[in-house]
């Protein structure tokens, strides 16, 4: 490894907070985590993680779960909102400062866009955000980046499309950011409904080249990494809008001649019909391992903020 | 009496707040809830030349002086203004807005989602100042952008 940082008890609100040479570094520290991943770990035992989750997850969830159980950790939490102290009419502050006593990291995701970083001003313990309304999700762009290293082996000098919902979309936030702090083109594909966010725009134009696009057939045979995401058919207010431009917006084996042999296709998952299953068999396909990633991930940051890998 | 004084004549107590960006006159007004309905004579120039700023706006307050938390609102949207506390005809403090590099408290945030919006929480909303001209905010919890106008749509 080039380059240590010491993240103990430091908390992971938004991608925002990180130096390109720290992400490196996370990244660095996931890959050593692929075997303990494998075999198990004892790195972690006697520390409890409380995961907070005031909004349903699945896949985050278990993630974090499987995480702290490889390195021989424990978990506690909720996964409803409608859990006794919250029906109460408790406030978030209130609930972290009794969870922390419990707890030596705290895992919260929340309906309320920053929501993390007032749980992490009143915390003493860390607190890892797994999601804030639709604004960050600062886990699920490490683990992209980790998937586009691992298969690209560089992250600088790609071309990367994010397509779909780029505007209520809490992973492409993050993503967005992050890919900006390395040199590459990023490709924004939506239809006008759903353009990436203004502030989110404003923060990267002036780091990478940007480009906004409603046809994904313009920059696809040129790029390295697609990044798809599902387009709710509740963010339309007329429903004719929505039937008229989400066929353009799917990703099938014929579009996909279109592409260079070596794209990647992600996807943050849960996945509707976005990406044709048709899809999943072709070496184009990598967004069920990077649910796999996602452990590795979640492992190093658990290890990294517990203090146990300085 | 030249024609400076009557257009501008000075008060006995109150505060003068000079260098205001012109048209900018009527949303410190606004910024300072005067309705015109209570309070003593207040004065409105607008358009004055001004050797700072070309042209200016001004406005007098009779019998009100300004708080700290006032003159920080009024730094949000006219960052150049001067503001001289007036008692007995004299200038007995004089001293220039200064917008704050983080806003703390004046404003909400525009985002009802935001949890700086939650009346559940102990939270302050607070903003980063990402530019002056024109004016532009990033809340610090959701890092929401706000322009000019959603800051003056909130006095």
């Amino acid at each position: 490894m080039k380059r240590r940082y010491d993240f103990t008890n430091r908390d992971i609100v938004s991608i925002r907070g990180f130096t390109r040479e720290e992400i490196d570094y996370i990244l660095e520290v996931s890959h050593s985590m692929e075997p303990l991943a494998e075999r198990g770990s004892d790195m972690l035992r006697g520390k409890v993680l409380a995961e907070l989750f005031f909004e349903p997850s699945t896949r985050t969830m278990l993630s974090f779960q499987t995480a702290m159980y490889k390195l021989g950790g424990n978990v506690i939490g909720f996964a409803e909102p409608g859990v006794s102290s919250v029906w109460k009419g408790e406030s978030l502050a209130d609930t972290v400062r009794v969870v922390e006593n419990y707890s030596d990291v705290i895992v919260l995701r929340h309906p309320l866009e920053g929501a993390a970083r007032l749980a992490a001003e009143y915390a003493k313990v860390p607190v890892i955000n797994a999601g804030s309304g639709a604004e960050e999700h600062p886990t699920q762009a490490l683990l992209d980046l980790y998937t586009i290293l691992k298969h690209k082996g560089r992250i600088d000098g790609l071309s990367i499309i994010l397509m779909g919902d780029l505007r209520y979309g809490r992973t492409v936030h993050s993503l967005a950011y992050a890919l900006s702090l390395y040199d590459v083109d990023l490709h924004l594909v939506s239809p006008d409904l759903l353009k990436m966010r203004r502030e989110v725009i404003e923060d990267i134009k002036d780091r990478i080249k940007v480009t906004e696009h409603t046809d994904l057939m313009e920059i696809l045979p040129d790029a390295d990494v697609l990044y798809v995401t599902r387009i709710q058919k509740e963010r339309f207010p007329d429903l004719g809008e929505y039937e008229k431009v989400r066929g353009s917006y799917v990703i099938d084996l014929n579009v996909l001649k279109k592409a260079k042999d070596d794209l990647i296709v992600l996807h943050p998952l849960p996945r509707v019909d976005e990406i044709a299953v048709e899809v999943d068999s072709t070496s184009f396909a990598k967004y069920f391992e990077q649910t796999k990633n996602g452990v590795v991930v979640r492992m190093a940051l658990l290890a990294l903020v517990l203090g146990a890998i300085k | 009496m030249s024609k400076k004084t009557l257009r501008v004549s000075k008060i006995k107590d109150g505060t003068v707040i000079d260098h205001i960006a012109r048209g900018r006159a009527l949303d410190v007004i606004k910024i300072l809830g005067i309705d015109g309905r209570s309070g003593g004579i207040v004065t409105i120039a607008m358009n004055v030349p001004s050797k700072k700023l070309g042209v200016k706006d001004m406005v007098k307050i009779e019998g009100r002086e300004l708080n700290p938390e006032e003159v920080d609102k009024i730094a949000l949207i006219s960052p150049r203004a001067t503001i001289n506390i007036i008692r007995n005809y004299r200038v007995v403090e004089k001293q220039k807005v200064k917008l704050p590099s983080i806003v703390q408290g004046i404003i909400k945030c525009i985002k009802p989602s935001c949890i700086s919006n939650s009346k559940k929480e102990p939270v302050k909303p607070k903003f980063y100042v990402v530019s002056e001209n024109p004016l532009r905010l990033r809340c610090h919890y959701c890092n929401s952008i706000l322009e000019e106008e959603d800051i003056l749509k909130q006095f």
